[in-house]
């Protein structure tokens, strides 16, 4: 008969710690909190799901939710395509490549805090470079602290040039692992640029163009540190996004309870989103 | 229609791919570029798919001058090694594109897939997506491409390569089959010497970028013109050794001597190089094989009906193939004879004497 030991227990136990540590504890912290009220002093008050009714009857969780809808869905508009198209135009031999990647890569190595830092000095309208020269060069009235529409396009534009490259360095690293063959193939046919395009390179890029699409909606879902930075939520609530809303309930006006409550709603919303998308851009591929 | 190369080159960099190339390429039977991987098949066969520039040099198809032609107006066909299809096209879709970017009538398309689909045997796969087939089948479809478009010329670039060896034997002896009575030139490159010889047609041997003899396949097995033409054709290696002749005796530096015969024995005195094939050295002596060589084995190999003994005889290592399983004794001394009349002889500059 076998002998039967419990050493394996000991193999698994520093990835549980990790997990527990970095992801389950903190989890059931906020699970914890999301169906009390605390007013301090390790005082707890049992609210079952109150704080999630009270949230969900609310309009400026919906106003914030329907920003961050936006501000995700206008970013993968223009990110997408945009950076299919530079990974297009890029080199795929010769001396450009090291170029070109490191180029695309720099944005992406600053920290974020400082692109939002950035964009603020850079568009400001006295001293900024942008904000002057659009104000007093063009004649075209930009403030993004004082008109929502300036905000908006402000952080949208610092999304697009802070993360596009990644979508440019996924679809590249698409790109460049289709065989000659291919091509040689649809010129043979005789097949039209666009042919190429939409028969041979977009299916052969759509798993980097799947993993690009998801990690830039997760990213993007949950952006806080450069809208913060930049616009702080405003003018008004015009930029504040859910994330920024979320650490207002939470740090600004102490609702530990509502705060943790979203945070569960947010986090299961991302998750649901994800999973949707990842389902329905790989149900081809499993069968 | 033929398929003609007027003095092709092929230029990448300070590097000449394809040295100059003259050859007329006819339909009605394969013909083969035979050579190792890094030998230039692939780059002469994308020159003539027009899918590389020349850098010198003409190309001209059925009577005219396509140097100038881009690919898709030269109507070919490639297959390649890799099975190439649109990933995201059914199996009909796949053999009927080419066809639709040159605006052929629907109920016309329909009608050329489903012949080029009977002949390959994809009739119930039509529907399919490409990854839902295995290689074969992938492979076949890319045949199908080729088949349906009717064109004048089909390069087939060691395309059963990535197949495991039952499907290419099978694919292989359907492929002659396949285009006889098309009308199209048919190039196909291999490295593989047993494959041109079963296709049959005609073969251009290429080494290092350039053509060192074309003809009948049969005939360069039977005649080759030079040592590296020899060496191609023979599994194992075929033997090559110096020889001194000197009046009608040939001396191999291990001291094995016999009488010249035949044309050998017009050559004028000196230095050449013989080269013989493995199964003219066996290990019983015949009317023919007759010269005494003996040596101690090295190696030995038995494949089925067949043994191989590689050995050493002085300083020159030999290897002797016979029909039959032979007791060879590994660190042993063995006798072996050789018929030299088999034996080919070349002149010190590779080219062939005798």
């Amino acid at each position: 008969m076998k002998t039967v030991n419990q050493k394996a227990w000991f193999f698994v136990l520093p990835v549980l710690v990790l997990v527990a540590f970095n992801a389950l504890i903190p989890m059931m912290t906020v699970v914890n909190y999301s169906v009390q009220e605390t007013f301090g002093n390790n005082v707890f008050l049992w609210q079952g799901l109150d704080w999630f009714q009270q949230l969900l009857t609310e309009e400026r969780f919906y106003k914030a939710l329907g920003r961050q809808f936006m501000f995700t869905g206008l970013i993968l508009i223009i990110e997408i395509p945009l950076g299919i198209a530079i990974a297009l135009a890029m080199p795929r031999q010769g001396i450009w490549v090291p170029v070109c990647l490191v180029l695309m890569a720099l944005p992406m190595l600053i920290p974020w805090n400082v692109v939002g830092a950035m964009w603020n000095i850079f568009t400001l309208p006295d001293i900024g470079l942008l904000g002057y020269f659009l104000n007093n060069v063009l004649g075209i009235q930009y403030d993004m602290t004082q008109d929502p529409i300036a905000a908006w396009i402000t952080i949208i534009t610092m999304d697009v040039w802070h993360w596009t490259s990644l979508v440019v360095l996924l679809a590249y690293a698409g790109l460049v692992s289709i065989p000659d063959a291919y091509y040689q193939a649809a010129k043979i046919d005789g097949a039209s640029n666009w042919s190429v395009f939409r028969f041979i390179q977009l299916p052969k890029m759509k798993p980097v163009l799947t993993i690009a699409i998801l990690l830039r909606f997760m990213d993007s879902f949950n952006i806080y540190t450069e809208p913060f930075v930049l616009t702080g939520g405003g003018p008004g609530n015009s930029t504040t996004l859910l994330s920024i809303d979320l650490v207002k309930r939470a740090l600004g006006q102490f609702d530990l309870g509502p705060a943790a409550a979203m945070s569960l709603i947010y986090f299961a919303i991302t998750l649901l989103v994800s999973w949707l998308f990842y389902t329905l851009m790989t149900k081809d591929d499993l069968n | 229609m033929a398929l003609e190369l007027k003095s092709v080159t092929k230029r990448v960099g300070a590097n000449l791919h394809v040295k100059e190339t003259s050859l007329i390429l006819h339909p009605g039977h394969f013909n083969v570029l035979l050579g190792a991987t890094g030998s230039g098949k692939t780059s002469l066969i994308k020159l003539m798919a027009g899918l590389d520039p020349l850098a010198s040099g003409e190309i001209w198809m059925d009577g005219q001058n396509v140097s100038k032609l881009n690919t898709q107006k030269r109507n070919i066909s490639l297959v390649h090694q890799f099975f190439i299809n649109y990933p995201h096209m059914t199996v009909y879709e796949n053999i009927a594109s080419p066809l639709k970017v040159a605006g052929m009538a629907k109920s016309e398309i329909q009608g050329r897939v489903e012949e080029a689909a009977d002949i390959l045997q994809l009739r119930p796969m039509l529907q399919r997506m490409p990854h839902e087939l295995s290689g074969g089948q992938q492979q076949r479809t890319a045949l199908a491409r080729a088949i349906a478009k009717e064109s004048k010329a089909v390069f087939l670039d060691e395309p059963l390569a990535n197949l495991d060896y039952k499907l290419r034997e099978e694919l292989r002896d359907q492929l002659p089959e396949l285009f006889a009575g098309r009308g199209a030139v048919v190039v196909y490159a291999t490295s593989e010497p047993e494959e041109a010889l079963l296709l049959g047609g005609q073969t251009a041997l290429m080494e290092d970028g350039h053509v060192t003899q074309f003809g009948v396949t049969a005939d360069i097995y039977r005649n080759p013109a030079n040592v590296s033409a020899a060496a191609v054709f023979s599994d194992p290696p075929i033997n090559t050794a110096a020889i001194v002749k000197q009046g009608s005796t040939a001396t191999l530096n291990a001291g094995v001597s016999w009488e010249l015969t035949g044309e050998a024995a017009g050559l004028s005195d000196g230095d050449y190089t013989i080269a013989i094939r493995p199964h003219h050295i066996v290990p019983i002596a015949n009317d023919k094989a007759k010269v005494r060589m003996s040596g101690r084995v090295q190696v030995t190999e038995l494949s089925g009906s067949e043994s191989s003994a590689h050995f050493e005889m002085g300083t020159g290592s030999w290897v002797s193939l016979a029909p039959g399983v032979h007791p060879y004794q590994v660190g042993e001394m063995h006798e072996f004879f050789m018929d030299p009349t088999a034996a080919y002889v070349f002149a010190p500059d590779g080219s062939r004497v005798a």
